[in-house]
């Protein structure tokens, strides 16, 4: 573990990435407390510009407030890109070693499915869930996980390929160990850190996916989001620039912090690969 | 066998390949349709007002609404090979022609699109790769990296507020000036102007990621040993970026320009949806509103067939360039 922060630390950028992202989490750990108000709630003048009537980041339309709604879509942006991620890993895990250890006819299956579901285009597979199963925050955590899972199935699969005919496997084998067994805790853990590196880099295309679709209009009605704030502020794009601007500096900030650990993650994790490049 | 016929066969055996993946596609959108509730004789009588219950068991016998799962499929498949993908209720209008007149404006869209990232990304990457470790490197990294992080959306907004409603260079929205009635030359220009912010704000994204795959594959090329053979040889280094590494360095970008073509109809939803661009991906989002399910599912069928045929075409492209793979 120190031998990892170590490795991870010298990656300045991935340092900085962190400590950003801690702040986000901060940020929507104590939104409740900074702004212990519904959101959607009128909250004074509406169209106030920064600074004035008590607006810190001004108020959109209906009078409400800018930096409440980017506190709380805080928590909206973080919770769906993990969830939505840790169900991608889990169906991504299940095919990818699946396919790997079988080989075959399964792993033949397994890949023709996972081929078609590369093949959709994946942003307007969500839009198409989400909206048939109505938008929620379970809709579009589904339509997100559906469409993010083919890229961890294939590492995985290649990862298991790689190591099933490795002789500490074969020992397994011999011991009479079941295949489950082997797979869960032979195997995947020796696959662990490619998948926490893709993993952690699917939390971010999973926020700009959410934030998309919030924007689309097809975000959960009744929890506040940076994309809906930013859908619901582009009518008042030319008297009230702020509404749509400070929840989009909040989605890149919050994203590029996630890519800049993913990247440190990848650096620490395969000291290999670093040193060849 | 002659190289062409050979190519002749290897884009059949690609087109046979494509098929499941479609048939797939349509097994997917038949399921989808039946999970969303109501059919299309509930909105059939949600548009009419009222309708009784016996009207509407009427109404489902004659759609073939009434039949077991299994042969509605097969009536659904035949009908998607006989290019009908139903009827828009919304816009009273075959989805199918519906589609047709709404793809040009999103293929003159994604071409421009692919045309600047592709082409700025492949400069981009070579400057990048040529100048390592100076500030050109470092800008262009950075830059990648910030707009891998940018929504789309946000993206076109800023657009807008900067260089439309600030400095009025560009219109906000739409694909022409219908009120100037301009004819020739002057809507071709007047096109092109609108153009230019949505094809930015769509190929931001593209461009940092061909520049970063430019920059990468060119390094890899550089450490091949047919340079340090052309080195001996004494050939310029200019000689040895442009002729020889340049060449193999494009191979993996031109593949990457077919894979991304999925993301980009994705792209173009919201980016369409942004500057009102009256295209595929405005359907989208209007048939959104509309709950226009029928034109929503054709559109994604097309956009799946779309991205196997580009991928199709990227391949041969591919080893058009590259005549060491065989096209097998």
């Amino acid at each position: 573990m120190r031998d990892f922060w170590n490795r991870y630390k010298r990656n300045r950028s991935a340092v900085f990435g962190l400590v950003v992202i801690l702040l986000v989490i901060l940020m929507a750990a104590t939104a409740d407390w900074l702004y212990a108000f519904d959101p959607f709630r009128l909250a004074g003048k509406p169209l106030s510009s920064p600074g004035t009537n008590g607006f810190l980041l001004g108020s959109d339309s209906l009078g409400r407030d800018v930096a409440a709604g980017i506190v709380h879509g805080a928590k909206t942006s973080l919770l769906i890109g993990l969830v939505a991620t840790l169900v991608a890993v889990f169906i991504g895990i299940l095919f990818g070693a699946l396919a790997g250890y079988y080989g075959g006819q399964i792993d033949n299956i397994l890949m023709r499915v996972t081929e078609i579901f590369q093949t959709i285009p994946s942003f307007i597979f969500a839009i198409l869930l989400v909206a048939i199963l109505k938008p929620s925050i379970y809709s579009v955590v589904i339509a997100i996980s559906v469409v993010s899972w083919p890229g961890v199935a294939r590492l995985v699969r290649g990862e298991f390929l790689s190591l099933k005919n490795r002789e500490f496997v074969q020992a397994c084998h011999t011991l009479g160990m079941s295949d489950l067994r082997i797979m869960l805790r032979e195997i995947l853990p020796n696959c662990l850190s490619p998948i926490i590196v893709i993993g952690s880099l699917m939390i971010a295309t999973a926020i700009l996916i959410e934030s998309g679709l919030s924007f689309l209009g097809l975000g959960d009605p009744n929890i506040m989001s940076w994309g809906f704030q930013i859908g619901a502020g582009r009518t008042m794009l030319r008297s009230a620039w702020w509404v749509c601007t400070f929840p989009g500096v909040a989605i890149l900030i919050t994203v590029l912090a996630i890519n800049l650990v993913g990247e440190g993650l990848n650096d620490a994790l395969n000291p290999r690969l670093r040193e060849r490049n | 066998m002659t190289r062409s016929s050979k190519i002749f066969k290897f884009v059949l055996k690609r087109l046979l390949q494509g098929i499941p993946i479609i048939l797939a596609i349509v097994v997917i959108n038949f399921f989808l349709l039946n999970l969303a509730d109501g059919d299309a004789v509930d909105v059939l009588a949600g548009e009419a007002g009222s309708a009784t219950p016996e009207y509407m068991a009427e109404l489902r016998a004659k759609f073939g609404l009434d039949q077991p799962l299994p042969v509605q499929l097969m009536v659904y498949l035949k009908n998607v090979v006989m290019l009908d993908l139903g009827y828009s209720f919304r816009h009273d209008m075959p989805v199918s022609e519906l589609i047709v007149d709404r793809f040009w404006p999103t293929a003159l869209l994604m071409v421009s699109t692919i045309l600047l990232a592709v082409g700025f990304g492949i400069l981009l990457g070579l400057l990048a790769a040529m100048r390592l470790n100076t500030w050109k490197d470092a800008v262009i990294t950075v830059f990648a990296l910030i707009t891998y992080a940018t929504p789309l959306f946000w993206v076109g907004l800023m657009m807008i507020v900067v260089f439309s409603l600030n400095l009025g260079w560009f219109p906000t929205s739409g694909m022409e000036n219908v009120a100037a009635f301009y004819e020739g030359w002057d809507r071709v220009k007047d096109i092109a102007v609108h153009l230019v912010l949505p094809t930015i704000t769509l190929s931001l994204f593209y461009l940092a990621l061909y520049t970063r795959m430019m920059r990468a594959s060119m390094l890899e090329q550089y450490g091949q040993d047919y340079v340090i053979t052309a080195r001996a040889k004494g050939l310029t280094e200019r000689r040895i970026t442009f002729v020889h590494v340049l060449r193999n360095a494009l191979l993996p970008v031109v593949t990457m320009a077919g894979v991304q073509v999925g993301a980009l109809i994705g792209g173009s939803v919201i980016v369409e949806s942004v500057f009102a661009w009256p295209g595929l991906g405005m359907l989208a989002f209007e048939s959104l509103f509309a709950r226009d399910l029928n034109l929503l599912l054709g559109i994604f069928l097309l956009s799946s067939a779309l991205v196997i045929v580009v991928n199709l075409i990227v391949d041969i492209i591919y080893s058009l360039l590259d005549p060491r793979i065989e096209v097998s």
